[in-house]
């Protein structure tokens, strides 16, 4: 396993070349809120028939702590979006907060992200559909290392409108070639993720099935 | 360093330029305004580890009053109109958003990392409610801290600070699903290139002309000013202070009528300035938009012939109305 260093404005993103077939279509997992990419390859994506690699968001893992907060689900799709630049192709499996930035990052890419997978975890739901009572949070007490406290603060506050989400799926059903370029394997289902699944890009189906899927896709 | 001629030698534009530079090491110092007075003291804010430098206008043992720039520009923008408010009796107390102005640039910009620093200054002011006046960008974050503090505000002065443009309201759907694409890819790969990214140098007339472009409706010596304090001077040329990262336009979940939400509900009295000019910076709300939103007793003014910057138009006028609001 290697780490490469990338660089997204101020800060220094890990990304994790954790092993898997040396040719072929990259397969990049996005951790969950408050998580940080695994050491290995996870057991279901070990026949994944090329590189397998993860990438730790701003403030979390290996990746540069920054001061003063300001995470947004948006610049997650950035940190997402440098992966990608490094990659160029990819099929996407992200965990939580790490599907939704999947399916916003398979938006916007629609010809670079072959495919994304939404998967239970840490951080699916944000902030709900819409704006909570305004509050000012500080974290309670300042912190050593990963996760930075004001992200687990933040992302479990960004709003997370319905439209919003679908605008990004219908995106890429349009722009990506593929027939569907969402498969949702998540059980919990907050309002954002309930939108998709009624669109004809998004499939639900498991896991394994979704790799099988996208492991052919072209 | 090499010690041998750099770009200048080889582009002509270039070497026009640093030839204007060097003609005008002191231009900056000799810069004044009719009516500019520059902050009193400044001082430096720790806001969850970033450094904001915070401007005051008047008396340090006045009662305080908080003043909120827009985006885009900065605690600066307030030299003519802040020590107006100052001459009625308060102590103005600005500051220059993350990344704007003197102040540090940040790793992430966000709605509630604003807000949040707005408090990190109010706490350095003053434990005491007082009243909050912010312009565009600057209103609606005020508006955000009055709602999660509604102890820690007095009254509410919003310049031109109300959202409402909707974007792009003539386009078909499926048109607008390629606009939104193209945002995005636009938003991306200004993301992938911003590490390396610095403001493009020039003269203060050049930064002043590149900001008309922007601020149509303030003149040229205006923005040479504001060029002279929110601009520094490196070999190459004037360049403005604001993080190169900062971009305008882009997209999010944020909707404008969730800030128009928060003003029904506002607890303190509130006075509302709005422009009769549409321009770029502008946000184009009508008094017949926020009608149903405004709390009962909401005082609100709608300038004629008047843009955005309806403070820098027209100071005597709003610092008159502001402090027989405060009074």
């Amino acid at each position: 396993m290697s780490v490469i260093p990338l660089r997204h404005d101020k800060v220094t993103l890990a990304l994790h070349a954790l092993g898997g077939a040396p040719r072929g279509r990259a397969l990049l997992l996005l951790h969950g809120r408050g998580e940080r990419s695994p050491a290995r390859v996870p057991p279901a994506a070990t026949g994944w028939p090329g590189p397998v690699f993860a990438l730790d968001f701003t403030g979390h893992g290996a990746s540069t702590l920054p001061r003063g907060g300001g995470y947004t689900a948006e610049i997650l799709m950035a940190d997402a979006d440098a992966a990608l630049a490094h990659l160029e192709r990819a099929t996407v499996l992200g965990r939580g907060l790490g599907a939704y930035v999947a399916m916003l990052l398979a938006g916007a890419r629609p010809r670079a992200v072959r495919g994304a997978i939404l998967c239970d975890g840490p951080g699916l739901a944000g902030g709900g559909p819409r704006p909570v009572t305004p509050s000012i949070a500080a974290p309670a007490e300042a912190s050593g290392g990963p996760p930075d406290p004001q992200a687990l603060i933040e992302l479990a506050r960004d709003v997370r409108p319905p439209d919003y989400a679908t605008s990004f799926v219908r995106q890429a059903s349009q722009l990506s070639g593929l027939d569907r370029p969402l498969s949702v394997c998540a059980v919990e289902r907050p309002d954002w993720l309930a939108a998709v699944v009624e669109e004809p890009g998004a499939e639900c189906t498991t896991l394994a099935e979704a790799l099988a899927h996208y492991a052919t896709v072209s | 360093m090499r010690d041998r001629p750099g770009p200048r030698a080889r582009a002509p534009a270039g070497g026009r330029l640093s030839r204007e530079v060097a003609a005008q090491p002191l231009e900056a110092r000799g810069i004044t305004h009719p009516g500019a007075r520059a902050p009193d003291r400044t001082r430096s804010v720790d806001a969850g580890g970033l450094a904001l430098a915070v401007h005051e206008w008047g008396d340090a043992d006045a009662p305080p009053l908080l003043l909120a720039h827009g985006g885009f520009d900065f605690a600066r923008t307030f030299d003519v109109f802040a020590p107006r408010l100052a001459a009625g009796g308060w102590r103005v107390v600005s500051w220059d958003q993350r990344g704007h102005g003197e102040s540090e640039h940040a790793a992430l910009y966000n709605w509630d990392a604003d807000a949040r620093d707005a408090l990190a200054v109010l706490d350095s002011t003053t434990r005491e409610p007082c009243p909050f006046v912010g312009h565009s960008k600057g209103g609606s974050v005020l508006l955000h801290l009055a709602d999660a503090c509604p102890h820690r505000v007095t009254r509410l002065v919003n310049i031109d600070g109300m959202p409402s443009r909707s974007r792009h309201p003539d386009v078909a759907a499926h048109e607008r699903t390629r606009l939104l694409a193209d945002d995005l890819a636009g938003w991306l790969d200004h993301r992938r290139r911003a590490a390396g990214l610095v403001r493009k140098p020039g003269t203060l007339d050049e930064l002043a002309r590149r900001r008309g472009r922007m601020n149509p409706r303030l003149s040229h010596d205006w923005l040479r000013y504001l060029a002279s304090v929110g601009a520094r001077r490196d070999e190459d040329g004037w360049r403005w202070k604001i993080d190169p990262a900062l971009r305008f336009g882009g997209f999010g979940p944020w909707r404008p009528e969730w800030t128009l939400q928060r003003l029904p509900g506002l607890s303190v009295p509130m006075l509302g300035f709005l422009a009769s000019v549409s321009e770029p910076m502008g946000w184009d709300t009508t008094e017949e938009i926020l009608r149903s939103y405004l709390p009962p007793d909401a005082e609100i003014h709608t300038l004629a012939d008047t843009g955005h910057f309806i403070h820098i138009e027209r100071p005597d006028e709003v610092a008159a109305r502001v402090l027989r609001f405060l009074a």
